[in-house]
């Protein structure tokens, strides 16, 4: 039986009443990208290492690369510059801040629902991978690299670079929520280096061998990066792009499943 | 009964029958009993680690009862935490707030988590800027406050719905005098005023006496005294006389005070005596006569009324031992004239005797 709670009147005269999970989530949503553009300087390491490997990259194996028929090096380099751009960015920092100053009791003695304190995190942190990614594609075309799928291809492309920066904000979450340690939630961007490097991000990977090849072949990065380029050069893909997004919605089943359960345990009362 | 229903008593604000909480082997909360009117101030008194925070963190929902029950606001707070949420207001201890949202940012966050409407949300929101009374500071982010600002915002918001309970953790420490004063008034005008009922821990004794109607004092998680503070004040006796001594006399100056008519208990200090007596003013003179005459001389006699302090140490063995930068002279929380209060952190060891 579902009994009508008697919420408090307010001194106004107004009562205070149970909301649904999209207001929550907007709610701290709303406080999130508020502090998300006040620190704009965050950006900046995001930004600074996408655009320096690309160019070094660039300058070092473009002609080499491309001495192989069908290659596009600054295509070829786009993908992983979004992917460098997008991967380990969130609020995991801003939330170990509020486990430590109090700031998280202090919401979890509203009537907020639990997950929207994550999910409202993570809509800053869609906003800036967007925000990133575009500012990635936009190198690229100053670079000259063009879609050969046109504008949705574009979209895609951005949805995929979105949703895999996404993914992969369990991770420092998962570790935040787990410690409460900052110094903890900075080290765990070195979980990006296997995802990123142990990939085909310089080569196609049938010019790689040995280990490399075989490691690469296990890496949801691969068939990201895969997917995205096949957006850039080889037109509509569905096979690639198919991977690309079970790479995506592979790892994030298994990030988000870490970090929800991690906020369960970070907020259960027992 | 429905889980989430309220429970019939619509005087009770908050009601726990053994409140247990253990960490380990710690039993932080150990049987903890607790009936709070609304519409009082409530007083929750007892050193650190005494169990205060825990208490608090079980009746706002942010901790589980190992065992016992609690309500709140007539709802019981494992049952039907959210009911009880949108009844209660809470001020942990260290104002807890976004250093990088200005004061408004945070008072409107706080209205949007309950749920409060567009109308009401802007109502609330300027209530809470006038309590807070931080001027255009409103407008700054909360890195900028001091910590005076800082905890008035942090009471501002809490209040921002309206809350029926409002949980104050310390509301008080680390503040300056004006600050302190500040807050104090602020709890009795929403007590007076709204009718808000208040449960205050505070580790200092003044706190408590003059703000609480009632007083719980915990000790190792139990409660060992309740009452008004005017009652157990009382109860230690109408006066206490306060025998300064060399650390060789205290334990024969003790026995030879027991001795003396109308002494209703006395408690061994590290720097001399405690004495309860009905009559302070015609019991001292007997007090000094036996003692000289037992050949102890004391360094001084001194009658005062009984503190909350005096009523902790006759309840617990020990004094409280805080020391409050507000009281006068810096001295110790027990009204500041008590000279064998302990330093601070320390509970200076004392064993009673009453008679």
């Amino acid at each position: 039986m579902s009994v009508q709670s008697e919420a408090p009147a307010l001194a106004g005269g107004g009562m205070v009443r149970p909301v649904g999970t999209i207001t929550d989530i907007a709610t701290v949503a709303r406080r999130s990208v508020r502090s998300l553009l006040r620190e704009p300087e965050a950006m900046a390491p995001a930004l600074i290492i996408p655009t320096f490997f690309f160019l070094v990259n660039i300058g070092a194996l473009e002609s080499f690369v491309e001495r192989s028929p069908g290659i596009d090096y600054r295509a070829f380099q786009i993908p992983v510059a979004i992917i460098f751009a997008v991967t380990g960015i969130s609020r995991a920092s801003v939330l170990v801040i509020d486990i430590q100053t109090g700031y998280l009791d202090r919401m979890l003695v509203t009537p907020v629902r639990r997950t929207t304190l994550l999910l409202g995190m993570m809509v800053a942190d869609v906003v800036l991978a967007v925000a990133l990614s575009l500012v990635v594609i936009a190198m690229g075309f100053v670079a000259g690299v063009r879609f050969g799928t046109g504008l949705l291809g574009i979209l895609l492309f951005l949805g995929l670079a979105v949703a895999w920066s996404l993914a992969f904000t369990g991770f420092p979450y998962t570790v935040a929520l787990r410690t409460g340690n900052p110094a903890a939630v900075n080290s765990s961007f070195l979980i990006f280096f296997p995802f990123a490097f142990l990939t085909p991000a310089y080569l196609p990977r049938e010019l790689m061998t040995g280990w490399m090849q075989t490691v690469a072949a296990w890496n949801p990065v691969t068939y990201l990066l895969e997917g995205m380029r096949s957006l850039l050069s080889a037109g509509w893909d569905a096979a690639a792009l198919g991977k690309g997004a079970a790479a995506i919605g592979g790892l994030g089943v298994v990030t988000f499943v870490m970090a929800f359960r991690s906020l369960a345990r970070r907020v259960a009362t027992g | 009964m429905p889980r989430n229903a309220r429970s019939g008593d619509r005087n009770s604000a908050i009601e726990t029958r053994g409140l247990v909480r253990t960490f380990g082997e710690n039993r932080a909360v150990d049987g903890v009993d607790l009936g709070v009117n609304a519409g009082e101030i409530y007083g929750f008194l007892g050193p650190n680690g005494a169990g205060k925070s825990t208490t608090v963190r079980m009746l706002c929902t942010l901790l589980k009862p190992t065992a016992g029950q609690a309500t709140v606001a007539g709802y019981d707070v494992v049952d039907s935490p959210g009911e009880v949420r949108i009844r209660i207001g809470v001020a942990l201890q260290e104002a807890a707030l976004d250093e990088r949202q200005t004061g408004r940012e945070i008072l409107d966050l706080q209205a949007r988590l309950y749920g409060l409407s567009a109308f009401d949300r802007a109502a609330s929101i300027a209530r809470a800027v006038d309590l807070a009374d931080i001027g255009s500071a409103m407008e700054d982010r909360v890195k900028t406050y001091s910590g005076g600002m800082r905890r008035r915002l942090d009471l501002a918001a809490s209040l921002i719905h309206g809350p029926e309970v409002l949980f104050l953790d310390e509301p008080t420490t680390g503040l300056d005098p004006v600050s302190r004063a500040q807050v104090w008034d602020e709890v009795r005008r929403l007590n007076g005023e709204l009718g808000v009922t208040v449960f205050l821990t505070t580790q200092y004794l003044e706190e408590a006496d003059a703000l609480a109607d009632r007083v719980a004092i915990i000790d190792g998680g139990r409660i060992v005294e309740e009452g008004s503070p005017a009652e157990l004040k009382r109860a230690v006796g109408a006066d206490v006389i306060v025998v300064d001594l060399p650390s060789e006399a205290i334990a024969p100056a003790a026995a030879v005070a027991e001795t003396v008519p109308d002494v209703d208990a006395v408690t061994q200090g590290r720097r001399g005596i405690t004495i309860a007596t009905a009559d302070g003013a015609a019991t001292v003179g007997s007090v000094a006569v036996a003692l000289a005459g037992a050949g102890l001389h004391p360094q001084s006699l001194t009658v005062r009324t009984p503190s909350l302090d005096d009523v902790f140490l006759l309840a617990t063995g020990y004094r409280m031992s805080t020391v409050d930068p507000t009281a006068a002279g810096g001295g110790p929380a027990a009204g500041g004239s008590d000279p064998h209060a302990g330093p601070a952190g320390a509970p200076a060891s004392e064993g009673s005797s009453p008679r």
